[in-house]
């Protein structure tokens, strides 16, 4: 290199710098590297580890689940718990938005619908086991009504967990419904109003398509937290049968049978389920309209 | 709009009004379930308890160590705020400021841990923190916690300094301030705010974290809802009033938090914070 | 052209009102428009303007009074069932159609063969000059683009009234006045009735036929272009039409149509706009551009001169007053700050009233 070159050379430091790589970037490392070597690495890991079991070839693990039927029958019974109650949550949410979106104070609804968010699956779960019993107030409420004459059984069985992931479920997708709900401009549906548009028209034609996008979002976030059940599955299911679902598959192969190998082939079986979901909706949200929700220019 | 007074239109409102309010009542039924219990001294076959103490809370503060359990709660809960935001407000500083190569993959990276469900990443990392034997104590949950807290901070904080205006800074520099001034004087009382508001929230969901402190917590490293799960997990063991009374405390806890949290920020945002 | 405004003799507001809880942001408002007309309500923000055109359009419910199309009372129709156009601000344009479909939906809504719908969406893009434009996506579109879209899709219905809140505000100056003439020709081609609220007292004065100022939820006046620019009935209407100079003095003569009015030591005759008596305290209203200094020797307003500016063909000058009223001139040259300006005007050219700037 010759010296005029290296004075009209500009720094390295300069050139990093246009391109965005300077002092300030850097503050960005420790975060980074933080999520990489607790998450990256040990879902890189776990993935090994699930190829390198106890006993057999690499493929072992996954053969077993996939053989036995005590191990596959957790996707279905968890998909069967899943899908439902996202689907359910999802037809409930999106009515109920449209009609909270019109009230002045939505504040107080949208604070208590955030309380069971808050509690967490183990309190309601602990709630559910006192109010859903059969000496508890919703039989009893029910008995007193007329509507059925002995307690129905909604503990330790399917119901009870549909039941809590709906608690739990339903005002997240509400809240997340609402949110997107709010983010149309609603001079577009005024806009249909005064082109003639009945209220169904303007949801069909203008509100519900514009919303789609986000419910596709919506749906896949409910569903990989209902998909991932697991204290209330414990708690107010049947753990042993209707209601062993993936991940208590995996916390007794991890702290019950030691075998961290197995564990982490079922975590990745399940990681896989909920991917293979997410990435099937998102797909079907790629054929829809995605751009700003407004009506002006941009 | 004029209204629309077509009986469809109100018959349709009103189902929907049904609904939310058949889902607030059985809400509040169970929550309302609960607390009474506390407080019972017997409660079998009738509507109410047959009548009313306080006791169980000294014996669930007894028998479930509560008093321990809450502290050893406070200390984690504190450690995962503190290092959230000294990990996540410089790093979303960072982001909302710059744009180099590979941002978006490190908006993914930082992404990733707030979609997949904790017990789906937590068992591998469990058994991470288990070969290092970091887990069963506290710094095992503190970090299991943090991971996805860290992005929590890092994308409520990214809108929050996008919105300040960068001429703000700019200026404070024309006028003199160096880069530590320029932080004390202009910066931190600029992101306070959303600071507060994004720690708040970081609180009130490590208090509720159950699953990555379930699987990496030791007997010493219990946070509250761990104690209270496998309270109601070995329920027979003990009265169910007990662990009634240890759930109120819970609610207790993490409400004030929420009440709290809830001034500074919109419910909405609780739960719309991963949405692109 | 078979697009046309559909028939109907006339609009009548009468005694509208319009209350957000104890805030009245309309005050019993009473005005008729006649088809073809191209109204411009006119008044800066909070006048109820908009308030006006949304009880119209059937968006917001009035909370007194009624609105008559001919013999049919229409206010409490929802807003589908009016069958009106509107372009609003920000066009509101539905993101997720292609122009071809926004412009179509309302004859969409209506049921309109798909045959004779597609004749008239081609028809409409063809009249606001967006053909080869129709399959695409609003978001690809530039804002005059936008504007058209959205003028074409209130149109294509052929409404009896046309309604358009502001639709020029978010364009930039240039794009302004082109839109502006061609909002003015849109309306010379079909004769459709149109109300246009609007802040902006030239986008009035250049597309009304007639204009109400609003103030305050109340109409002020309502008159042609001409009435209002050079015979505003009241003092804060003439402020609003570019009466900038308003100074208070006492009436010491009145005949028949001018008065005289005595300020500080000087005298200023002026037209009578709103009736006042000799010894009555009034205000009189000049354009700074009526304004000029005096003679020498001649008496006048007399103020202090604060700045000058230069304005291409001449200069306009700023000067305060003993008592602090600030007044604005044209002047001929430069003048020094500081120096003493005695102002005057064409008496035609000044307003007088009896004040009280409602």
């Amino acid at each position: 290199m010759s010296s005029v070159e290296a004075v009209n050379a500009i720094p390295l430091k300069q050139r990093l710098a246009a391109r965005g790589l300077d002092g300030l970037t850097m503050l960005v490392l420790p975060a980074a590297l933080f999520v990489v070597a607790l998450f990256i690495y040990p879902f890189l890991y776990g993935l090994f580890l699930s190829f390198t079991p106890k006993a057999g070839n690499a493929f072992a693990n996954y053969t077993r689940f996939f053989s036995d039927s005590f191990l596959y029958g957790t996707i279905a019974t968890t998909l069967w718990l899943a899908l439902p109650v996202t689907i359910a949550t999802l037809v409930l949410a999106v009515p109920i938005a449209f009609r909270v979106r019109l009230m002045k104070h939505q504040r107080l609804l949208t604070t208590l619908l955030v309380i069971p968010i808050t509690l967490g699956t183990v309190l309601v779960a602990e709630g559910l086991l006192n109010y859903l019993g059969p000496q508890g107030w919703f039989n009893r409420t029910l008995m007193t009504i007329g509507l059925i004459s002995t307690p129905i059984k909604l503990l330790h069985n399917y119901w009870g967990v549909m039941l809590s992931l709906v608690i739990t479920g339903f005002p997240f997708t509400f809240l997340l419904t609402l949110s997107y709900l709010t983010g149309i401009d609603p001079a577009l549906e005024q806009a249909g109003a005064t082109l003639g548009a009945g209220p169904w028209e303007r949801f069909k034609n203008i509100l519900f398509p514009l919303l789609l996008p986000g419910l596709a979002i919506t749906f896949c976030l409910s569903f990989v937290q209902a998909f991932s059940v697991f204290p209330s599955a414990v708690l107010l299911g049947a753990p042993a049968g209707p209601t062993r679902v993936i991940s208590i598959a995996a916390y007794q192969a991890a702290f019950e049978e030691y075998d961290y190998s197995m564990a982490s082939a079922v975590a990745m079986i399940m990681g896989l389920v909920q991917l293979a979901i997410v990435v099937l909706v998102l797909a079907a949200r790629g054929m829809l309209y995605r751009g700003p929700a407004g009506g002006g220019k941009g | 709009m004029v209204a629309d007074t077509r009986l469809s239109t109100k018959l349709w409102a009103a189902a929907n009004w049904f609904l939310i309010g058949f889902f607030l009542l059985n809400l509040l039924g169970m929550i309302a379930t609960v607390v009474t219990s506390s407080f019972a001294t017997r409660w079998l076959g009738t509507w109410l308890p047959a009548g009313w103490t306080t006791r169980w809370y000294s014996a669930a503060w007894a028998e479930f160590q509560l008093g321990d359990v809450l502290s050893v709660t406070f200390q984690i809960v504190f450690l995962v705020v503190l290092f959230s935001g000294l990990l996540g407000v410089p790093a979303a500083y960072a982001l909302a400021r710059r744009d180099f190569p590979g941002k978006k993959l490190v908006m993914l990276l930082f992404l990733l841990p707030l979609l997949v469900p904790p017990i789906t990443f937590g068992i591998p990392l469990a058994t991470v923190l288990y070969r290092l034997n970091l887990a069963g104590s506290m710094s095992g949950v503190v970090l299991a916690n943090l991971v996805p807290t860290v992005p929590f901070v890092i994308l409520v904080m990214i809108p929050f300094i996008e919105q300040i205006d960068t001429k703000i800074e700019a200026a404070a520099r024309v006028f003199g301030a160096n880069t530590f001034k320029l932080f004390i004087h202009v910066l931190l009382p600029l992101l306070m705010p959303g600071i507060l508001a994004a720690l708040l929230l970081v609180l009130v969901r490590t208090i509720a974290m159950f699953e990555l402190t379930f699987l990496t917590a030791g007997p010493t490293s219990q946070t509250l809802v761990v104690a209270l799960y496998y309270a109601v997990f070995a329920a027979g063991v003990r009265a169910v009033q007990s662990i009634d009374a240890m759930a109120v405390v819970y609610m207790v806890t993490t409400l004030i938090w929420l009440v709290i949290a809830l001034r500074f920020v919109n419910p909405t945002q609780i739960v719309a914070r991963a949405k692109r | 052209m078979t697009i046309h405004a559909a028939n109907f003799r006339e609009l009548k507001l009468d005694k509208l009102s319009r209350d957000f809880g104890s805030f009245n942001a309309l005050k019993e408002v009473s005005l008729t428009i006649t088809k073809g007309e191209f109204i411009a309500l006119l008044g800066p923000s909070g006048c109820g303007k908009s308030t006006t055109l949304n009880l119209i359009a059937g968006l917001l419910p009035a909370t007194g009074g009624g609105i008559w199309l001919d013999d049919k009372r229409i206010d409490q129709l929802r807003p589908e069932e009016r069958g009106f156009g509107m372009v609003f601000q920000n066009y509101a344009l539905f993101p997720h159609m292609s122009v071809n479909k926004n412009i179509g939906f309302g004859l969409k809504m209506r049921g309109v063969p798909k045959a004779e719908a597609d004749r008239r969406v081609a028809e409409a893009a063809a009249l606001v000059h967006l053909q080869g434009q129709t399959e695409k996506l609003p978001g690809q579109l530039s804002g005059g683009q936008q504007q058209r879209v959205a003028i074409a899709r209130a149109i294509v219905v052929e409404p009896p009234l046309v309604l358009m809140d502001e639709p020029l505000s978010n364009l930039d100056a240039k794009l302004r006045l082109e839109m502006r003439a061609e909002i003015r020709r849109i309306h010379n081609t079909l004769g459709a009735t149109t109300i246009y609220v609007t802040h902006d007292q030239e986008e009035a004065l250049s597309l009304a036929d007639r204009i109400v100022v609003m103030r305050e939820g109340v109409v002020r006046q309502v008159g042609t272009p001409e009435d209002l620019f050079s015979r505003p009935d009241h003092l804060d209407v003439a402020e609003f039409m570019g009466f900038r100079n308003t100074v208070a003095g006492k009436v010491t003569a009145v005949n028949g149509g001018t008065a005289q009015i005595a300020i500080g030591g000087a005298t200023v005759t002026g037209r009578v706009r709103e009736s006042v008596a000799v010894g009555q305290s009034a205000w009189v209203a000049i354009r700074p551009e009526d304004l000029h200094p005096n003679a020498p020797g001649q008496s006048g307003l007399v103020a202090n001169l604060v700045s000058t500016e230069f304005r291409g063909r001449e200069f306009v000058g700023f000067a305060k007053m003993e008592d602090g009223t600030s007044l604005s001139f044209l002047a001929e040259q430069k003048l020094q700050p500081g120096a003493t300006v005695t102002l005057g005007a064409d008496p035609d050219r000044v307003l007088v009233f009896t004040g009280g700037k409602a």
